[in-house]
């Protein structure tokens, strides 16, 4: 296919009874489809169909539409209605009442402030957002390549390959300011520049798509959503350093995401956008997906060659750098995701007027996954230097649980945790940097008070700890050592002294490991450290956990209330309640092991831990 | 590339093998094949057996240690069987705040086993993992492909059942 052709057809799509008709979008991105979407769509084809409808509308699957929590979700898009938690037997007042009859069905509506809300641009969650990167993603269907090149896709990669060189590519991205989003965000444009610059024939393009972060699932609502634009971001990143091969590392716990990435490269080869001569330019770039096999520092940029290269995923010494040497020691570019969706985007509107959006050192919008108890969690893109208040309470709806909120913990392993007295933190690179935590990947989990910040330490080090590679020793040994304390704290077994050497180790391991997952692993303690000292101290001092979460600072108690029922006895484990039938149990203290098996059992809210 | 089929446990290993050659040999010229040959083992045999560990060293003439040595550093490959289903809780970070250790302690209890092991019947195997990026759902967990949402300790006897149900209905059918 030339230029031109790509021209023509996206004109005949665009005018095409399909492309016109009316449209109901089902969302099929992994959480919805968890919540049973893939069902909805069926019963919204047979229902159609029974009514004769299914000339009309055209139902599309697409990707995340954002909301995970309250799915499955489907909108109509000719009055833009957004329904929720759409069940089957629901499907039917949906054609009847609304398709056919006009109405919409409020009980499947969003409610705000005790109002039903119908249109999808008026909910809060979606007016605060400025949808840039996932413009298309819960808009077209992600394994129609007709659809993405409908809305526009791949004119970026025309106006690439017929009216710029390579060089220029690489100054539009610099321009841009945009800066690399997996993480730490280097300027992309001068990554490419690099690599542009090696004399070498043969170079490498890779797609980080392993986002092992827990608590992170953009790269996946993308890849699931819209993989054209992660294709085309790679075919235009590979004109500007010239390349001929890359390969997108995909983690294996995304099954659905390789195959609709798969089912787009092949697409994308088909029409002659991947493979020799593209676009009739003479240009050959090809694509192949490589699949992580669960480890976490994959995610790193040297890691993850040398995985591709079939060895342990472990990650070698910089310099030299993978621009330089890299993948089988030939010149490599590395980025994510989230970043190769930002080039097409940018390449259409042109670097500086995408330098319009975001702060002074960090352009454009990011997206973050919002998750933790919140009343809607899912994903969100808004602009860079956005304040946290606005993500956790404007879109996210505030806490959920009706409890404080305590902290935000962002950026993931390498991240650290927002407090309350910095909600309004811009989200950016530096302000962040600032307060001990990240922008990470975009991972954004919020907690209230429920989470014992102590745990959360101890958390995120069984994390590294499992994760480190062991090929260094101050992350492998040190983050040992640091779980070792923390567990200690959390058991009641902490001295005053702990806390200091905690701070000691975390500086040898983050000054110390070769990689960047030993270099950030210190992060979650130092940030707790910082902001939730007081927590630490009374784990230590007092042997109290204030949130009950430390298993061996618990203690059950069953109240008065107790009718004897005998249900949480039975339960118990290891038989350490006792008391005769319909008379008031007790919990022997010594031999209780703190389970909470009774107190989930129980259902007279009898049993109380504090 | 040869396609890879879907976990044909029960076949004979024997014939399975023989499949197996087949994929070595289609990736043998691939650069950076140890991998997805690995990977297509895992989901031909549900493990990598030895016999298959010994064939890859040997086509790809890449050092037994090598093997042994990616195989391990990889949580998704195993040594050993794997049950029909495999249990993976997700302990990532919202999941973990919204309880998932709670519901690893039950399905221990229920199933009578420790991460790592499987059921003795060969039904059930329990693990963690590490974040399935679905976190808006937390806390989750996955029985092979299926993703359970919103999992309460409570609710992991009914997840079972419906799984151990399945078993009499195919076992049923056997008969």
């Amino acid at each position: 296919m030339s230029h031109a052709e790509l021209q023509a057809l996206r004109n005949v799509l665009v005018k095409s009874k399909e492309y016109n008709s009316a449209k109901v979008f089902v969302c099929a991105g992994g959480g919805c489809i968890a919540s049973g979407s893939k069902k909805v769509k069926d019963a919204f084809v047979s229902q159609l169909a029974k009514k004769g409808l299914n000339e009309k509308l055209n139902i599309i699957e697409t990707g995340c539409l954002g909301p995970c929590a309250v799915g499955p979700v489907v909108v109509i898009e000719k009055d833009d209605t957004f329904y929720q938690k759409v069940r089957v037997q629901d499907v039917k007042d949906i054609v009847e009442k609304h398709l056919i009859g006009g109405n919409v069905v409020e009980s499947l509506l969003h409610t705000v402030e005790e109002k039903k809300v119908s249109k999808r641009s008026e909910l809060p969650f979606f007016k605060n957002q400025d949808k840039q990167v996932l413009r298309n993603c819960g808009k077209i269907d992600p394994t129609k390549i007709a659809d993405y090149i409908a809305v526009g896709g791949y004119r970026a990669l025309s106006k690439v390959l017929t009216a710029m060189t390579g060089e220029q590519v690489v100054q539009e991205v610099t321009i841009s300011g945009l800066r690399g989003r997996g993480g730490a965000g280097f300027p992309t444009g001068t990554k490419w520049g690099f690599a542009r610059k090696s004399k070498d024939d043969t170079k490498y393009i890779l797609c980080n798509a392993d986002e092992g972060d827990p608590g992170a699932f953009m790269d996946r609502s993308i890849l699931e959503g819209d993989p054209h634009s992660i294709i085309e971001g790679m075919i235009i990143g590979a004109y500007a350093i010239g390349s001929s091969q890359g390969y997108v590392y995909v983690r294996a716990e995304y099954p659905l995401a390789v195959e609709r990435l798969q089912i787009a490269i092949d697409q994308a080869r088909t029409f002659g956008l991947l493979g020799k001569n593209i676009l009739g330019t003479g240009f050959n770039f090809d694509l192949e997906i490589r699949k992580g096999s669960g480890a976490f520092v994959c995610g790193e940029e040297t890691a993850i060659i040398t995985s591709i290269e079939g060895n342990r995923g472990e990650p070698r010494h910089r310099p030299p750098f993978p621009a330089e040497k890299g993948l089988w020691n030939k010149p490599t570019v590395l980025n994510n995701v989230e970043t190769f969706s930002n080039i097409p985007l940018l390449i259409n509107e042109g670097g500086a007027h995408y330098a319009e959006k975001g702060t002074e050192k960090s352009k454009g919008t990011k997206i973050f996954a919002l998750a933790g108890p919140v009343k809607i969690s899912g994903l969100v893109e808004v602009p860079v230097g956005t304040p946290l208040r606005k993500v956790v309470y404007d879109i996210g709806g505030g806490i959920s649980t009706g409890k404080k909120y305590k902290a935000a913990q962002i950026g993931g392993p390498s991240g650290g945790c927002i407090p309350v007295e910095h909600l309004d933190v811009p989200l950016d690179y530096e302000a962040l940097n600032k307060l001990g935590a990240i922008m990470g990947s975009g991972g954004l989990i919020v907690m209230d008070e429920s989470s014992c910040m102590v745990d959360v330490a101890r958390f995120f080090l069984e994390f590294v700890q499992d994760e480190s590679c062991g090929k260094c020793v101050p992350c492998r040994e040190g983050t040992a050592r640091m779980k070792q304390i923390v567990d200690r704290i959390c058991e009641g077994k902490g001295e005053m002294k702990d806390i200091d050497e905690l701070e000691v180790l975390a500086k040898t391991v983050t000054n110390a490991s070769l990689c960047g997952l030993g270099q950030t692993a210190p992060n979650p303690v130092l940030s707790t450290l910082r902001h939730f000292r007081e927590e630490y101290i009374e784990h230590i001092r007092d042997k109290k956990c204030r949130t009950a979460v430390c298993k061996e600072l618990i203690v059950f108690e069953i109240l008065d209330v107790c009718n004897g029922c005998q249900a949480c006895k039975k339960v118990c484990p290891v038989n350490a309640i006792h008391g005769e039938k319909k008379l008031h149990h007790t919990i022997d203290e010594a031999e209780c092991i703190r389970c909470g098996l009774c107190l989930s059992t129980c259902k007279f809210d009898a049993i109380v831990k504090y | 590339m040869a396609k890879v089929e879907k976990c044909s446990c029960g076949d004979d290993e024997a014939v399975l093998l023989e499949r197996l050659v087949e994929i070595i040999s289609s990736f043998k010229t691939k650069p950076g094949a140890l991998i997805p040959v690995l990977q297509a083992t895992q989901s031909l045999f549900g493990y990598i057996p030895q016999e298959a560990i010994l064939k890859i060293s040997e086509i790809l003439n890449e050092p037994l240690h090598k093997v042994y040595g990616v195989i391990t550093f990889y949580s998704f490959f195993s040594l050993k069987p794997r049950g029909k289903y495999l249990i993976r809780v997700c302990l990532g970070t919202a999941c973990y705040v919204q309880g998932a250790n709670e519901i690893v302690t039950a399905l221990k209890q229920q199933l009578n086993i420790e991460i790592g092991e499987t059921t003795p019947d060969k039904l059930f195997t329990l693990d963690v993992g590490r974040c399935f990026g679905a976190c808006g759902l937390a806390p989750i967990i996955m029985v092979n492909d299926d993703v359970h949402q919103f999992v309460k300790p409570s609710g992991v006897k009914k997840i079972l059942g419906a799984y151990k149900k399945n078993k009499e209905v195919n076992q049923e059918e056997e008969t």
